[in-house]
C-alpha cells in the first residue's frame, strides 16, 4: 500500500457533495455545517480501556502524540457528559453488558471508535471461549482502528476519520445514526472454539 | 539447605518425593493432602511460608492440583505439592485457606477453572467466570459452544455472588450467606472507573468515607489466554504472553521463552543474552515510569503522569527503531531475538540513560518532594513483612516491606549475573516506600544497562531451533522477575508441538490481595491511592 | 483617565431626557442583563481555552491548535456541541431538583459576578453593603451542588456533594475572615469605595504584613471555595468519576463547567479588588513620572490584567499538586488557616492603631 492511497479519504464529502446537488435550502445546509464543524471538533472521549491499547490511549494524551491539539483532550469519566467511546482492547463475555450499558447511558449524538483487532474481530484471542468477536456485536462501530496494539499515529488517523464522518451528517434532517442491534439472531459466526 | 529440606521431607507421610534442579516434585494422597500442607508451611526447620500458585490439572482421567511452594529465606528451592483425584463429578480436595493468606484466591481459580472445589473454604464464587456460566473450560472435555454460553446483554445480578459456606459436599445447596451486610453502603469502584488501572470491579463497604471492606470481583478481562495456549504450537504461545502483563511484556516473553529453551536444551548465544537483559531493563523502566505516573494521577496530580509518560516515549522510540514495535515489542524468539539490533541501539540507548538520570531527579523534586503528595503518602497502607511473604506480593511491593524477593538475584538469568547490582530494600512497607522504590529500582536498571551496552558481544543473534519445537514429557518452570514481581511460567508437556496445560503465575493477582488486607481503616482516597501503589495490570489477573 | 463611568452616565441621561423613568430604568435593566450574561458567556470561554493552552504548556504539550489560529475558537466549538447534546433525565431521580441544581449554581456565581466592580461606574450592583452581599450570594452555590448530589439518586454523587458541604462551608470561614481584614483597614464594605482608597496604594502594601497574610489565605481559602485541584474533592476525577455532576449531560452539565470557570475568575477578581486595588493602576508615591504613564494604561486593562495573574496563579497550583484527603482538608482549614486568620485580623487592628 503505497501512501497515496492513504489521500483518498475525500469520498464521504464527495458523496454528500452529489446529495447536495440537487439543490438544498441554503440556511438548513449552512445551519448543518456551522452544527458539524462543532460537534466534529469537540469530541469528547470516555476514559474507557480494557487492556493494552489503553496504554496507547495515555501515550495519546502525553507529550509526544498529544490528542489536545484536535481538542479531543477534555476526557470524561462520566459517559454522561462523553461523545465518543473509544474501545481500546479486548471486549469479554463478562465485560459485554457493562460495555453495552456504559453506551446506553451516554447521551445523544454518540460515537464508537474500535480500537485494536480484540475490538474487531477478537483479534489474539478469536480461539477463546470467551471473547467476544469483535465488539459490533453489542453496539455500532463508526470507525474501526486495526493494529495490535494500533500506534498511537493510527489512533489518531481513525479520531480523524470520525470527525470527517461527523462533519457530513446531518441534524435537520433524519437522523443518520444506526441503530442499535438489541438481539442477536444470530449469536456468533462458528469459527474454530477450543 | 539439602539436608534440611531431607529433614522436613521425612516427616511427610506416603510422599513420593523426587527432585530435579532445585525442583521438589512431592506427590501425596488426597486425604493427605492437608497434612503434609501443614507439616510444609508449619514445620521449625524450613517454614514453606510462600505459596507461589495454586495450579488445577486436568490429566484426563483424573484431576490434580500442584501447590508451587518456596521458602521466604531461600527462594531458589521450588516444591511442587501433588495430588490427584479420580472423581471428575464431584471433585474437592482440603483446603489450605487458612495457611497462606494468598490460598482463597488462587482455590477460587482453580474452582473457576476445573471445578475442584476446596472443603472447609467459605467463599467458593466464580473468581473470574460469571456465576451462571455452565462448564469448566481448562478441563479438557470443556464444550466451548457459544450455545451453551451465549454473549450475555443483562448486568450479573451483583448481589447472588455470594458465600458457598461448604465445609462438606452435602452442603452445596443450604443456606448462602452473603458477603456484605444488609445495611451497608457498598459502592462499585470498576469495572469501568478511572482509577482501577484496567477493568477491575471493586464492591466497597464504606462508613462515611471510611473503607470498611472490599471485595474485589475479577474478569472482566479474562480471555483465556490458559487454554488458547494448549491448541497453539510454541511459537505462538510467545505473543500471548506478551499480552497477559502488557507493561513488561517483552519480560514475560523472555520467560516463556527461556521455559521453551530448557526444555530442547538449546543453547542462546550470548549477544541474544545481552541485548535480552537491556530490553528487559528498558521495559522495567518504562513499566515503572508509568506506575508512577499512574499512582500521582490517581492522587491528582495529572502533570506528573504527563511527565512520565514523556519520559517513557524516549524508550519507545529505541523500541520502535530496533524491535519495529512499540508497547509489544515482539522481540525475543526461541533462540535469541528476532533480528538484530539496530545500529543506532547503543547510542541511543547511552543518550536515554544519561536523559533518565536527570529527569528522575525532576521528578523527585515534582513529586517526592511535594509536602502534599508527602502527606497523603507517610503512614498510611502497612503492609508488614509477613504479610507479604503470606499474600506472595512480591517484586516492588514485596521489597517494600523488606522481603528480598528479587528473582534477578536469586537465579540470575540471562545476563544478570555479568551486571553489578543491588536488588533495592525498603523496611517500611507503606506507600511511600512502595512509590519510592520504584524511583530506585529505575535507577538500578540504568546502572545494569549502563554495564551491559557496551559490551554486547559479537556473533548471532539467534539459534535456530527446529521448525516445529516439541518439548520432552515433563514439568518445566522458568521464573522472571517482571516489573510487578515473580512471574512463572510452569508448562507440561506430553512430548507433543502442543503443551498439555501452561500456567502463568500472575504478579498482579496477589497485589489485589494485598489491596484487600491493607485498605479497610483508611479513607476512599486512599484506597484509589493504594491501587495506584501496588501497581497492578488487570489482564495479566484475569489472564 | 477615562473611566466607563463617562459612558454610563451619558447613556443614563440620554434615556431619561426621551422616555418616562420607568422605561428607562426597564431598559437600563435589560441592557446591563444582556451585557452581564455574554461578557460571562465570553469569558468563561477565554478562560477554558485559557486553561488548556497554559495546562499543555504546563505538560510539554501544544494544546488545541487546530480550530481556528492556535485554538481560539475550539471552545467556541464546544459550546455549539454541548448546546445540542441530549439531556438525559434519570428514572429515579427527582428530576425537578435535579434540573433546578444546575441552575443554582450558575445562579449563584452570576450573582457574585454582578457585583465586581471592572472599572469606575461600571458595575451591576454597588451597595454600601458590597463585600457581605458577596459571600452571602456566592455560598448559594453549594446548595446548588448539593442538590445534584443528592437528586441524582447515585452513590459517587452523593459522596461527592458530602464532601463538597464539608469543604464549602469550612472554607467560606477563612474566605470572609480575610476580606473582613480589608474591611477594617477600609472602613467600608462597598467595593466601589473600597477600590477608590487604593489609589495611593494598594491595600496589600498599605496594609502591610496582615494584609499580606491574609492575601495569601484568601487566595487558599477562594481556591477551595471553587473546588478545584488541589481541593477538588467534590469531583475527585480519579476517585469518584465526575463527583457530584456524574449525572449530568448535554448543557446541564455545560452549566457545571462553565460555572466551575467563572468561580475561579471571581475569586481571582475579588482578589484583584481587595487586595490589588481592583482597576487602579499602580502607582508608587514620589515617582511622578512613573506614575503617569502608568495611568494612561486604561483601568479595564490593569483590572483584567491583575485577575488573569490570580487565575494563572490557580492554575498553577492545579496542575502542579496532588488532592488532599478529606481529613488533610478540613485539618487545614480548621488547624491553620482559620486560627491565623482570626490572629491576623488582631494584627491588622494593632496595624491601623499602630500606622
Amino acid at each position: 500500500m503505497t501512501t497515496a492511497d492513504f489521500k483518498d479519504n475525500e469520498y464521504l464529502e464527495q458523496y454528500v457533495e452529489q446529495l447536495r446537488e440537487g439543490g438544498v435550502n441554503v440556511a438548513i445546509a449552512k445551519l448543518d455545517d456551522i452544527i458539524n464543524w462543532g460537534r466534529s471538533n469537540s469530541v469528547w472521549p470516555l476514559t474507557f480501556a480494557t487492556s493494552c491499547c489503553g496504554i496507547e490511549f495515555m501515550s495519546l494524551g502525553a507529550a509526544r502524540f498529544d490528542f489536545s491539539r484536535f481538542g479531543w483532550e477534555v476526557t470524561r469519566n462520566s459517559p454522561r457528559q462523553a461523545d465518543v467511546v473509544f474501545c481500546f482492547g479486548t471486549i469479554v463475555h463478562k465485560m459485554a453488558p457493562v460495555l453495552k450499558r456504559l453506551y446506553d447511558q451516554m447521551s445523544e449524538p454518540k460515537y464508537v471508535i474500535a480500537v485494536g483487532g480484540c475490538a474487531i474481530s477478537g483479534g489474539p484471542f478469536k480461539k477463546s471461549y470467551h471473547t467476544v468477536m469483535g465488539i459490533d456485536q453489542i453496539i455500532p462501530v463508526d470507525v474501526y482502528v486495526p493494529g495490535c496494539p494500533p500506534s498511537p499515529n493510527a489512533i489518531i488517523y481513525g479520531m480523524l476519520q470520525l470527525s470527517r464522518k461527523i462533519k457530513v451528517q446531518e441534524f435537520f434532517s433524519l437522523p443518520k445514526q444506526p441503530k442499535v442491534v438489541e438481539h442477536l439472531d444470530n449469536p456468533i459466526e462458528v469459527v474454530k472454539y477450543v | 539447605m539439602f539436608n534440611k529440606l531431607e529433614q522436613v521431607f521425612s516427616q511427610l507421610a506416603n510422599a513420593e518425593i523426587s527432585n530435579k534442579d532445585n525442583v521438589y516434585t512431592i506427590v501425596v494422597a488426597k486425604e493427605n493432602l492437608r497434612q503434609a500442607a501443614e507439616t510444609l508451611r508449619n514445620n521449625d526447620i524450613v517454614r514453606f511460608d510462600f505459596l507461589r500458585d495454586i495450579i488445577g490439572m486436568d490429566y484426563t482421567d483424573s484431576l490434580g492440583v500442584i501447590y508451587n511452594l518456596s521458602p521466604s529465606e531461600d527462594l531458589s528451592v521450588i516444591v511442587l505439592l501433588e495430588s490427584r483425584t479420580d472423581d471428575r463429578e464431584n471433585p474437592a480436595f482440603d483446603t489450605v485457606e487458612d495457611l497462606w493468606l494468598s490460598a482463597p484466591f488462587y482455590e477460587r481459580e482453580v474452582h473457576d477453572f476445573f471445578g475442584i472445589r476446596f472443603l472447609g473454604n467459605p467463599d467458593m464464587r466464580r473468581i473470574f467466570l460469571r456465576q451462571d456460566w455452565r462448564g469448566y473450560p481448562l478441563r479438557k472435555d470443556y464444550d466451548s459452544s457459544p450455545i451453551i454460553n451465549p454473549i450475555p446483554l443483562e448486568n450479573e445480578d451483583l448481589d447472588s455472588l455470594e458465600y458457598l459456606p461448604v465445609l462438606d459436599l452435602k452442603d452445596i445447596d443450604k443456606e448462602r450467606k452473603s458477603v456484605f451486610d444488609k445495611g451497608d453502603f457498598v459502592v462499585n469502584f470498576g469495572p469501568q472507573h478511572p482509577a482501577t488501572h484496567g477493568v477491575l470491579h471493586l464492591r466497597v463497604s464504606l462508613d462515611g468515607e471510611v473503607i470498611k471492606k472490599v471485595d474485589p470481583n475479577f474478569g472482566y478481562i479474562h480471555r483465556g489466554i490458559e487454554k488458547i495456549c494448549e491448541v497453539s504450537m510454541y511459537h505462538q504461545i510467545l505473543h500471548l504472553a506478551d499480552r497477559l502483563d502488557y507493561l513488561s511484556g517483552s519480560i514475560n516473553r523472555h520467560a516463556v521463552c527461556m521455559a521453551i529453551e530448557k526444555g530442547i536444551q538449546l543453547e542462546v548465544p550470548p549477544r541474544a543474552q545481552y541485548v535480552r537483559t537491556i530490553i528487559d531493563e528498558l521495559t522495567r523502566i518504562a513499566s515503572h515510569l508509568l506506575g508512577w505516573g499512574a499512582m500521582a494521577m490517581d492522587m491528582g496530580a495529572i502533570t506528573a503522569f504527563v511527565y512520565g509518560m514523556r519520559d517513557r516515549e524516549k524508550i519507545m522510540k529505541i523500541f520502535e527503531k530496533t524491535c519495529g514495535g512499540r508497547l509489544m515489542a515482539n522481540y525475543s524468539m526461541i533462540g535469541g531475538l528476532m533480528e538484530d539490533i539496530h545500529p543506532d541501539f547503543q547510542k541511543d540507548v547511552k543518550e536515554f540513560v544519561v536523559y533518565m538520570r536527570k529527569m528522575l531527579r525532576e521528578h523527585h523534586i515534582l513529586f517526592t518532594g511535594n509536602p502534599i503528595a508527602r502527606g497523603r503518602m507517610e503512614g498510611v497502607g502497612h503492609l508488614t513483612r509477613e504479610q507479604a511473604i503470606s499474600i506472595g506480593a512480591t517484586g516492588p511491593v514485596g521489597r517494600a516491606s523488606g522481603w528480598q524477593c528479587d528473582v534477578r538475584k536469586i537465579e540470575p538469568y540471562a545476563a544478570y549475573d555479568k551486571a553489578e547490582f543491588t536488588a533495592v530494600l525498603r523496611e517500611g512497607g507503606m506507600t511511600f516506600d512502595r512509590y519510592y522504590i520504584r524511583l530506585d529500582e529505575i535507577e538500578e536498571s540504568l546502572k545494569i544497562i549502563e554495564q551491559l551496552v557496551d559490551n554486547i558481544p559479537e556473533g548471532p543473534f539467534c539459534a535456530k531451533p527446529k521448525p516445529i519445537v516439541k518439548l520432552p514429557e515433563g514439568e518445566y518452570i522458568q521464573r522472571v522477575e517482571n516489573a510487578r514481581g515473580d512471574f512463572s511460567v510452569y508448562i507440561n508437556s506430553r512430548g507433543d508441538k502442543f503443551p498439555y496445560r501452561v500456567k502463568f503465575r500472575s504478579p498482579s493477582l496477589v497485589l489485589v490481595n494485598v489491596l484487600k488486607h491493607i485498605a479497610p481503616g483508611n479513607k476512599i482516597a486512599d484506597l484509589i491511592m493504594l491501587g495506584g501503589s501496588l501497581d497492578y495490570v488487570i489482564p495479566c489477573i484475569d489472564r | 483617565m477615562f473611566h466607563f463611568e463617562v459612558v454610563a452616565d451619558w447613556i443614563d441621561t440620554l434615556l431619561l431626557s426621551n422616555m418616562p423613568q420607568w422605561l428607562a430604568l426597564a431598559i437600563e435593566f435589560v441592557l446591563i442583563g444582556i451585557l452581564i450574561l455574554s461578557l460571562y458567556a465570553v469569558l468563561a470561554l477565554i478562560l477554558i481555552l485559557a486553561e488548556r493552552k497554559i495546562c499543555a504548556y504546563f505538560q510539554c504539550r501544544l494544546g488545541p491548535n487546530r480550530v481556528g489560529p492556535w485554538g481560539i475558537l475550539q471552545p467556541i466549538a464546544d459550546m455549539v456541541k454541548i448546546l445540542l447534546k441530549e439531556i438525559i433525565s434519570l428514572n429515579k431521580a427527582d428530576n425537578r431538583l435535579f434540573r433546578l441544581a444546575s441552575f443554582m449554581v450558575i445562579i449563584a456565581s452570576l450573582l457574585t459576578f454582578g457585583a465586581i466592580p471592572f472599572d469606575k461606574g461600571l458595575h451591576a450592583i454597588d451597595f454600601n453593603i458590597g463585600v457581605f452581599y458577596l459571600l452571602a450570594v456566592s455560598s448559594i452555590g453549594v446548595v446548588g451542588i448539593m442538590l445534584a448530589g443528592w437528586s441524582s439518586n447515585s452513590k459517587y454523587t452523593m459522596i461527592g456533594a458530602m464532601r463538597s458541604g464539608a469543604q464549602l462551608i469550612s472554607y467560606e470561614l477563612s474566605c470572609a475572615l480575610s476580606l473582613m481584614t480589608i474591611v477594617m483597614l477600609s472602613g467600608t464594605m462597598q467595593l466601589s469605595q473600597i477600590v477608590e482608597q487604593q489609589a495611593g496604594a494598594w491595600f496589600i502594601f498599605k496594609g502591610g504584613v496582615p494584609a499580606f497574610i491574609a492575601f495569601v489565605i484568601y487566595l487558599i481559602a477562594g481556591h477551595a471555595e471553587t473546588n478545584r485541584g488541589p481541593f477538588d474533592l467534590p469531583e475527585a476525577e480519579s476517585e469518584l468519576t465526575a463527583g457530584y455532576h456524574t449525572e449530568y449531560s448535554g448543557i446541564t452539565f455545560g452549566f457545571f463547567y462553565l460555572a466551575e470557570y467563572m468561580n475561579m475568575f471571581i475569586i481571582a477578581a475579588v482578589a484583584a479588588t481587595m487586595f490589588l486595588g481592583g482597576w487602579q493602576p499602580l502607582h508608587i508615591p514620589g515617582l511622578d513620572g512613573f506614575n503617569t504613564v502608568m495611568d494612561y494604561i486604561p483601568p479595564v486593562v490593569w483590572f483584567f490584567g491583575k485577575t488573569f495573574f490570580c487565575v494563572f496563579l490557580a492554575l498553577w497550583v492545579r496542575w502542579s499538586f496532588p488532592r488532599l484527603r478529606i481529613d488533610q482538608l478540613l485539618k487545614l482549614e480548621w488547624k491553620i488557616l482559620m486560627p491565623i486568620a482570626f490572629a491576623n485580623l488582631i494584627l491588622m487592628a494593632l496595624w491601623i492603631l499602630v500606622f
